[in-house]
């Protein structure tokens, strides 16, 4: 059970024939359609969390969804600290998870 | 030429962005966001047209005029994708606002300065949650989360789907959810029938003026007897159970203060769950320009919809959460004004009118699902509050009590609840009603952010660059 993207065959909305995008995600392919979020592509790929808090390492993904809360940031193409739910996915775009520890302490 | 700048593209910004051009003055109309609608009117991307988009909205047709009219006017410039990072306040003129274009988050944006000489404020709100026992969990999402995944990209965020909080908006979110494929198993409001008879019950010619919004309330009522959705008045969910992910969430009754009634927890199976306890609006740039904010946290207008500094503005759900009509309403009244015009001139009545009757909506959403106290009465303490530094509530009131501190910023620093990413985008007003410090005398308010978005050091280095134009400049900018 998890997050899905409607079928367009099945949506009273009536669109267009999507056109298929695929990203990857740590290295592993994900597939979307044109004009997802990357949260939207993760989500519907049924990846529910994709980043680990720095002082729990507890698991987290979307939460705001609309671009308040960064619980859902994850590097793209290089860049970190990309709001998920923000950014348009693009082909090819190359998403990593971030798991950013804290520092150690030294004495 | 008058120019005006207008920040957010949703019915209040897109409504002030109209008015102004009808009114002769040159428009730059800003968003963060890479398509205009705000969060009311989200719809789906460029990239994946619908024929029948209309049916997902209210108010559809009022967009795409609004939309289609300031895209064909040369005079309108409309800028997506823009993050506006600072306010610097002006001495007796509108600030110069400082905005990053291009991609969200992107490490190459380009940056540009504004001189206006009017701003319009229509930054809008977000949700409100109150923590709950496992609200962290993977699973549990805003109820806006849910409606701009349902909107936006026609994704579910769940196929077992709970909704819970207060207020109006958990309807049209299940309705939504369950117009995208989701199985809603209820929507839990947290108010009880004497609150919702007190906020919605009295001077009810005020609601019938609101024609419209009879008819939304009677099309949720259709969806939810259509799609069986329970509506429970008096519950909340007090915890959310899984491991690493929503399994299970506890719902309960509530007395009239929203403390949970003992006896009455029931566990509910379900993979994910939307809660909204009401909007807070998007203060930060207000205050950075040095609007004043009232006593119950929205930026103080007059009749004009102007704020006490000259060449400001404000409208939509940052003056009070009034829904959309009022937010259209008030941002015709700020364009005309921002251009030069007059609140009193004659073709500006029949917005003003608007405007003046959808003011009590504001209040009857106060008074019906207003937050209650009784609440913290389902926090543990190993509850998280600060969801960015992990704070639960226990080492919170821990901290607050060894540490003596007084205020909100001695307060946060101790404790470090709101010094995360989300700056207490989430967490903060929580924060200050736990520990009390709502309205102090320090003054100091979690939506005081002087940085209004991260900004990496390097854009930040760039901007600084003196070829960047400041200039009123004419044109479209969709480069993202």
């Amino acid at each position: 059970m998890a997050a899905r993207l409607l079928p367009f065959g099945d949506d009273r909305a009536r669109p267009h024939q999507p056109s298929p995008i695929e990203i990857t995600v740590d290295g592993v392919v994900a597939a979307g359609v044109a004009g997802q979020s990357i949260a939207g592509v993760l989500l519907a790929s049924g990846r529910l969390d994709w980043r680990r808090t720095s002082s729990a390492g507890a698991p987290r993904g979307l939460f705001c969804g609309i671009g308040v809360c960064f619980d859902c940031i994850v590097t793209v193409n290089g860049d970190r600290d990309v709001r998920a739910c923000m950014r348009r996915a693009a082909d090819g775009d190359e998403v990593l998870s971030q798991h950013d520890t804290l520092p150690e302490v030294t004495a | 030429m008058t120019s005006v700048l207008v920040i957010g593209a949703g019915p209040a910004g897109l409504a002030a962005a109209t008015a102004a051009r009808a009114r002769g003055a040159a428009v730059i109309l800003l968003d963060a966001a890479d398509a205009l609608g705000g969060q009311y009117w989200r719809h789906l991307p460029a990239e994946r047209p619908a024929a029948d988009e209309r049916i997902l909205h209210h108010g559809w047709s009022r967009f795409t005029a609004l939309r289609d009219g300031l895209e064909a006017d040369a005079g309108c410039e409309i800028i997506t994708g823009a993050q506006v990072w600072a306010i610097e306040a002006g001495a007796d003129a509108a600030p110069t606002v400082h905005a990053l274009i291009g991609p969200s988050d992107g490490g190459r944006r380009r940056g540009r300065s504004f001189t206006p000489d009017a701003v319009v404020f229509a930054t809008g709100a977000h949700d409100r949650t109150l923590p709950f026992p496992g609200w962290e969990l993977p699973g549990v999402f805003t109820a806006g989360a849910a409606q701009a995944f349902a909107k936006g990209e026609r994704v579910a965020v769940g196929q077992r789907v709970v909704v819970a909080g207060a207020g109006p908006f958990l309807l049209p979110v299940a309705a939504s959810l369950a117009q995208t494929g989701a199985k809603v198993l209820g929507v839990y409001e947290a108010s009880r029938t004497s609150a919702l008879l007190r906020g919605w019950l009295p001077k009810p010619w005020q609601l019938l003026a609101s024609a419209k919004k009879g008819g939304e309330l009677a099309g949720y009522v259709g969806s939810h007897v259509r799609n069986r959705i329970p509506y429970r008045l008096g519950r909340a969910v007090i915890a959310a159970h899984g491991n690493e992910r929503v399994e299970a969430v506890t719902i309960a009754a509530l007395d009239a203060d929203w403390a949970p009634i003992a006896g009455t927890e029931r566990r509910i199976a379900a993979d994910a769950v939307c809660v909204s306890h009401g909007f807070t609006p998007r203060l930060e740039l207000p205050i950075a320009a040095g609007c004043r904010i009232t006593g119950d946290g929205f930026v103080e207008v007059d009749t004009a919809q102007r704020s006490n500094v000259p060449g400001v503005y404000a409208a939509g759900e940052i003056t009070g959460i009034g829904g959309a009509d009022a937010a259209l309403a008030e941002g015709g009244v700020a364009g005309h004004c921002a251009a030069g015009g007059d609140a009193r001139d004659p073709e500006l009545r029949g917005t003003v009118r608007a405007r003046d009757n959808a003011g009590g909506f504001a209040a009857r959403i106060e008074a019906a699902h207003g937050i209650r106290p009784g609440w913290p009465a389902w926090l543990g303490d190993d509850t998280i509050v600060c969801r960015c530094e992990e704070v639960p509530y226990g080492r919170l009131r821990d901290i607050a009590d060894h540490t003596c501190s007084s205020g909100l910023r001695s307060l946060k620093l101790s404790t470090r609840a709101g010094l995360g990413i989300c700056q207490g985008r989430v967490c903060g007003r929580t924060v200050e009603q736990l520990l009390g410090t709502a309205g102090g005398a320090e003054a100091v308010s979690s939506d005081r952010r002087p940085i209004a978005a991260p900004v990496r050091i390097g854009e930040l280095a760039a901007t600084l660059s003196p070829q960047e134009p400041t200039e009123h400049v004419q044109g479209k900018d969709t480069n993202v």
